[in-house]
């Protein structure tokens, strides 16, 4: 089952929360909708849900319109943020309903239906507590009996919104691989929303990230990392330090730094920003090399990784770079040293006439190989 | 100027606060609620058991108390289905206009009834808009039940809807939607889900809309015409008794309002108690 969304429009009062969005769904795929709140993410959600239509544009299943199916219609499970649980219900009649609830020419028994949600509790190991109700259960039993709750009627797409929003940080870590496990075992289309880049990009086969109502890039996790398409993309997936660069004799260059190497722009443009990862800072560059004069001010140890506060004078920019905590003592790091520091890779947009970003003249630009000392 | 004194004297000034305030609110309560209630009882039954019997038993309070039975048979379930379709509408749906629905709903209880009741003569009355009409094709509505009925739906129309609006505003309509994604028509969303969900608001709202159907006086009296036996409810056939000097048989029908009081009283207390925070006006903040 593939979808194809087309040039989705969509306008609430005032703002518009889908503009040209177009997207395909592979079947059996593993698809995160990333973006701030008010992308438009849970928009495009609920039209895949048939909760809300779009204004223009089509949604096609296999070829068959899949705007006209209305939505009970579309075998679509669906987990909503705070679960819907119905609350006068138990666990058992929760995840029933969706059985319950068929015309009675294709509704199953009621020895089926009752194997099905013994088989779905298993499934989401909430075996004993079918008698409950959605009061007496924790934030990650509730979002379990909802997606149990979303799989009996046997849906062709699983659509998850913020599915581990409210739960704490462990229960969410636990739940997350859970989820990926189970999406292994039945190989079933799934998208979700979410505003956390962590978790799409730890969960998902492909990311889309949004961004005021548009897609900016689609592609898998390690791509949308590591070749952000726009400005946006580079500073909502993960920390990112932000350069500018003004062309000098040499080249464009950024207080004593410059992108070693073949300028694909061949001197079009006169400034540019660089997006450079914590990670991607070299902290000990020999003088021969261009780098920027650093002085590192603080040192913050977060467990297995430290993240260093490095001031440039040349810049009067404070950067971030992330090392690894055992390099801490073997590097000589401490608060107070002077350290000359380089990127190792860095993503370029050069801006036009009115400072505005050229996206589509994105340089990934990488440090030519060289022996280092 | 001494701290010390100044920190004691508003603990004993706070406990006669309390004090005087509780008093009030007793003596209060005894004046203008507790007093006549025992009143209605001590004046109906002045002249024993039998008399007090015997006024009910007759045919012209009987007459009134079928109607008023009637009138609010007809009435609360109008407005329970006017209710639960208006509450719907305010809280599911974004509309041009819903904030001049929601001032509407409330009308009933800004104008004075007797307001109300003259509105349905001029409209239906023998002079009234329609009412040359209505006469041509034998329909009679003022001076007659239907008028009673009219005058009562309008006047308890805001109950349901006022008990309802907040209380499905506050439960949002994510489960509604989860319904639907799980394949349950617009009949089976309504049935197995919304009403569930709004079950003892309902109860509370129809209770409050009965009691006030049965006590109605200012709108009924004016479209009643007071025609004995045929168009007085219950409060109207109080009020005749009373001007025809019969204090007995006045408070021996207004005795069993009071106990439709009571118990409409009591069954609102048992279900705050019961369900509370499924009541709008306890209706949990998070969730």
């Amino acid at each position: 089952m593939t979808l194809e969304l087309a040039h989705l429009h969509r306008r609430f009062a005032g703002f518009g929360a889908l503009d040209d969005v177009s997207l395909s769904i592979a079947p059996g795929e593993f698809l995160a909708l990333l973006g701030p709140s008010g992308s438009g993410k849970t928009t495009l959600l609920r039209i895949l849900a048939g909760l809300d239509y779009p204004d223009s544009g089509s949604v096609h299943r296999d070829g068959e319109d899949f705007l006209a199916t209305p939505a009970r219609e579309r075998r679509i499970g669906m987990v909503f943020q705070h679960y819907a649980l119905f609350r006068h219900l138990t666990v058992v009649e929760n995840i029933a309903f969706g059985l319950r609830v068929r015309p009675w020419r294709t509704r199953p028994s009621r020895a089926k239906i009752h194997e099905q949600v013994d088989r779905l509790l298993a499934r989401v190991q909430l075996e004993g507590l079918g008698g409950r109700y959605p009061a007496q259960l924790s934030g990650g039993q509730r979002q379990r009996v909802a997606l149990a709750r979303a799989l009996a009627v046997e849906p062709d797409m699983l659509l998850l919104d913020e599915p581990f929003g409210a739960l704490d940080a462990q229960v969410r870590v636990t739940l997350r691989r859970w989820l990926r496990e189970l999406h292994e075992e039945l190989q079933l289309t799934t998208v979700f929303v979410t505003h956390d880049q962590e978790e799409a990009l730890e969960l998902a086969d492909r990311v889309a990230v949004m961004n005021q109502g548009r897609i900016e890039q689609v592609g898998p996790p390690e791509q949308i990392y590591q070749q952000p398409a726009t400005p946006f993309v580079c500073e909502f997936i993960g920390k990112v330090n932000r350069v500018e660069l003004r062309r000098t004799g040499v080249g464009l260059a950024a207080g004593g730094w410059m992108p070693e190497g073949d300028e694909p722009w061949q001197g079009r443009y006169a400034k540019a920003t660089a997006y450079i990862r914590p990670e991607q800072l070299s902290l000990v560059v020999p003088p021969t090399l261009p780098a920027w004069e650093a002085r590192l001010r603080h040192v913050y140890l977060a467990g297995s990784v430290a993240h260093l506060d490095l001031y440039v004078p040349s810049l009067d920019q404070t950067l971030e770079a992330d090392v690894a905590s055992e390099d801490l003592s073997r590097l000589g790091l401490q608060a107070g040293r002077e350290l000359r520091i380089a990127p190792r890779s860095a993503v370029l947009f050069p801006h036009d006439g009115s400072g505005a970003t050229v996206d589509r003249e994105r340089w990934i630009w990488l440090e030519p190989d060289r022996v280092h000392a | 100027m001494n701290p010390a004194v100044g920190r004691r004297k508003p603990g004993l000034t706070r406990r006669l606060v309390r004090l005087a305030l509780i008093l009030l609110a007793l003596v209060f309560l005894l004046l203008f609620l507790v007093l006549p209630l025992a009143a209605v009882f001590v004046e109906a039954f002045r002249q024993g058991v039998e008399p007090y019997l015997e006024s009910i038993r007759q045919p012209e309070a009987l007459s009134a108390i079928r109607l008023t039975l009637l009138v609010a048979a007809i009435a609360v379930p109008l407005n329970v289905v006017f209710g639960v379709a208006a509450a719907w509408a305010m809280t599911r749906f974004e509309f041009r206009g819903k904030a001049l629905l929601g001032a509407l709903i409330d009308l009933p209880f800004s104008v004075s009834p007797v307001i109300s009741g003259l509105v349905y003569v001029l409209l239906f009355g023998a002079q009234g808009w329609f009412g040359p009409w209505l006469e041509a094709h034998g329909v009679k509505i003022i001076f007659a039940v239907p008028g009673l009925v009219l005058a009562t739906v309008f006047i308890t129309l805001p109950f349901v809807a006022r008990e309802l609006i907040p209380l499905m505003q506050s439960q949002g309509s994510e489960e509604e939607q989860a319904a639907r994604v799980l394949g349950a028509s617009g009949w089976q969303m309504f049935f197995r889900v919304t009403l569930p969900n709004i079950r003892w608001a309902l109860l509370y709202g129809v209770l409050l809309c009965n009691a006030r159907a049965m006590g109605e006086f200012g709108a009924v009296s004016v479209v009643s015409g007071h025609i004995r036996g045929l168009t007085t409810t219950m409060p109207l056939e109080v009020e005749m008794r009373y001007n025809e000097y019969d204090y007995v048989g006045a408070f021996a029908v207004a005795s069993l309002l009071a106990l439709l009081a009571l118990l409409t009283l009591g069954i609102k207390t048992l279900l705050e108690w019961r369900y509370g925070d499924e009541l709008a006006a306890h209706a949990p903040g998070g969730h």
